[in-house]
């Protein structure tokens, strides 16, 4: 299992290092010259333009800059904003819990939706039922998210008035953060009716970044499990006179779930990645949506740090879901 | 020399009468098992459809996509209360036709997802097959790209290129044939690693072909089926990632009539006039939806292993 571990760690250095190349490249390859896009609107003048690429290093060699940026990094300076002047660290540890908790609940709500349609459909193989519910997962497979989002916004924050239309929580509250995670500091707060405002913030962002997880979910369980179910050991436990709940809760669903949760993991490295148009169309307050801004703000070393920190942490998410897979699946561990 | 030739050319023949009713065998066994499909026939009408109001937009739509009617700004379809006939699915906020907006916007969704596939496919294809057939350490070169490419969530990769490119529908596209490009890639490679060492590679070899003919020629062919059904399922993702990024305000400009560029350019306007945010969209779903249903036919037709034996 160690061993199993520590391949797949070394595979990862040579694309974190791939990751970071690009990282770097990023503000190198963008039209214009890096000091006069870092300055901003304003320019700087020809001295200051010198002292300040003494200063980022621009004037040496690019191996040594490349070399210095991964120095930096390995340190924990992944830059500083143009536009906030704070550490993009800090930024990204500011703004994570946001799309964590978004994340979080979403792929909650797909797997306790996805995992038993999925077995449903593959019980049933054929029926109406089957159909319905693959149907509707293709439909939410093929969902255009940011219309999706809209078309729920009109129907309830705009017809029925039920959910606000942007943001984590009323501005009527206002209290510590501790943890990050709006619906445990809302009932830490103890102030009335905070959580119930943090919840109905949180209902529409969640359905809309759930939907397409749920789908694939969905259509993954009910193949793996129309494998399983054709398998002798299957066949056995149904003819030794096992119940039908009996045979595929536990006989067959246990195996059927290992490519699952593979897709489970793999999904979450997706959403944690951004939810880039759910956040966008939600104003939540995530990664996603600093992102974008970003991008339109022209505050490029934030996209630098933060292009880099994504894709670590789906490196970190894609390892973490080996390891998982290597722990229910002793099979490939070799 | 004339006797060799012709007995090629004999040989050629005597191959041709046994590939060219194998080959139509084939595409007949495909056929009919794509057509058992009732979800992937519907796909492909539906998709056909879509395909000729495109090809024939400025015969169907009524009015031009560009004109701004100034006497009719946020007119509501034309079943609604305030609803006018000649604008059957009500006009936008400067007084353009939706019905026709959404007619031409289907040629650019319909070109979208061709260039993206086209683009992403022959060069994921040929770096696949360079990858697999020579293997060693331009092989491991190959993957170690792919990976840094899929390490990052495709969307905000594809932004960051058209940052990088400049914003617009062209570089949209490059940006999101460069992110779809490493799947092809891997399973490009990945088949022609099952085929390499098959006996009628081999037989190709000692018969003399060449490297180009045995990647090209040989080998390929016998690659497709999943390379066929990947092109599938990234020619909605291209349609989907390109009406998203114009959403975003990175893909095609306004007041080009692409499907997500006019729900950007509608979104102020949801809570007031839910037409001109509603069927942009429902136009997205259904194209991606149809062509998904073809895909999942196709898959099921081309995979041995789902067919009901």
């Amino acid at each position: 299992m160690i061993r199993f571990l520590l391949r797949k760690f070394g595979l990862l250095i040579p694309t974190f290092i791939g990751v970071s190349i690009i990282a770097f490249a990023f503000i190198r390859l963008l039209p214009g010259d890096p000091i006069t896009l870092l300055a901003g609107e304003r320019g700087v003048s020809p001295e200051r333009y010198q002292e300040l690429q003494a200063a980022y290093g621009f004037d040496k060699p690019i191996v040594i800059q490349y070399v210095n940026y991964l120095g930096d990094i390995l340190q924990g300076d992944f830059g500083t904003s143009i536009v906030t002047k704070r550490p993009v660290l800090e930024e990204f540890m500011q703004l994570f819990p946001a799309t964590l908790e978004l994340s979080i609940c979403a792929i909650i709500l797909a797997t306790v939706i996805g995992i038993p349609a999925g077995i449903l459909a593959a019980v049933r193989r054929g029926s109406f039922t089957d159909q319905s519910i693959m149907g509707v997962a293709l439909v939410g497979y093929s969902m255009p998210i940011f219309w999706w989002g809209l078309l729920l916004i009109i129907l309830f924050s705009g017809i029925l008035q039920w959910t606000p239309v942007s943001g984590r929580i009323s501005l009527l509250y206002f209290f510590p953060q501790v943890t990050g995670f709006m619906l445990i500091d809302s009932l830490l707060s103890g102030q009335a009716g905070a959580f119930k405002s943090a919840v109905s913030h949180l209902i529409l962002p969640t359905i809309v970044l759930a939907t397409i997880p749920l789908a694939v979910i969905a259509r993954q369980t009910r193949s793996a499990m129309l494998e399983v179910l054709s398998e002798d050991y299957v066949r056995t436990a149904r003819s030794k006179g096992l119940g039908p709940f009996r045979v595929i809760g536990l006989h067959a669903l246990r195996n059927a779930l290992i490519p699952v949760v593979t897709t489970i993991g793999l999904q979450v490295g997706v959403l944690l990645a951004g939810a880039i148009l759910t956040e966008s169309i939600f104003s939540w307050p995530g990664i996603g949506k600093w992102m974008v801004d970003s991008v339109f703000k022209r505050d490029y070393s934030v996209v630098q740090g933060g292009l880099l920190l994504i894709a670590g942490m789906i490196m970190l998410v894609n390892l973490l879901v080996d390891l998982v897979y290597g722990l229910i699946n002793p099979r490939i561990r070799r | 020399m004339t006797d060799t030739s012709q007995i090629v050319e004999e040989d050629l023949e005597h191959v041709e009468e046994h590939v060219g009713p194998a080959r139509r065998g084939r595409l007949g066994e495909f056929w009919y098992y794509f057509s058992q499909n009732r979800g992937a026939v519907t796909g492909l009408v539906v998709f056909t459809i879509i395909v000729l109001v495109a090809l024939f937009a400025p015969l169907i739509a009524p009015h031009s996509p560009s004109l701004q009617n100034r006497d009719a700004f946020l007119v509501p379809p034309f079943w609604q209360e305030g609803g006018n006939a000649a604008y059957i699915l009500g006009t936008d906020a400067v007084g353009r036709d939706i019905l026709s907006r959404l007619i031409y916007g289907a040629r650019f969704s319909l070109f979208i997802g061709v260039f993206v596939v086209v683009l992403a496919m022959t060069t994921g294809i040929i770096i696949g097959l360079i990858a697999g057939y020579v293997r060693g350490w331009v092989d491991t070169a190959i993957m170690r790209v792919m990976d840094v490419i899929l390490a990052f969530p495709s969307l905000l990769l594809a932004l960051v290129l058209v940052a990088i490119l400049g914003p617009g529908l062209l570089n949209a596209m490059i940006a999101i044939a460069l992110v779809l490009q490493p799947h092809f890639v891997r399973l490009t490679r990945a088949s022609v690693m099952s085929e390499r060492n098959r006996e009628y590679v081999i037989s190709s070899r000692v018969a003399g072909a060449g490297v180009f003919r045995l990647m090209f020629i040989t080998i390929l062919p016998n690659c497709m089926a999943p390379l066929i059904v990947q092109g599938t399922l990234s020619f909605s993702n291209a349609i989907l990632d390109a009406a998203a990024l114009g959403f975003l305000g990175m893909g095609a400009q306004p007041p080009t009539p692409e499907w997500g560029t006019m729900l950007a350019e509608a979104r102020e306007f949801i809570l007031r006039a839910w037409w001109v945010v509603t069927f942009p969209g429902l136009a997205i779903l259904v194209t991606v939806l149809a062509i998904n249903l073809m895909g999942d036919g196709m898959r099921d037709a081309l995979d041995p292993r789902l067919k009901k034996s």
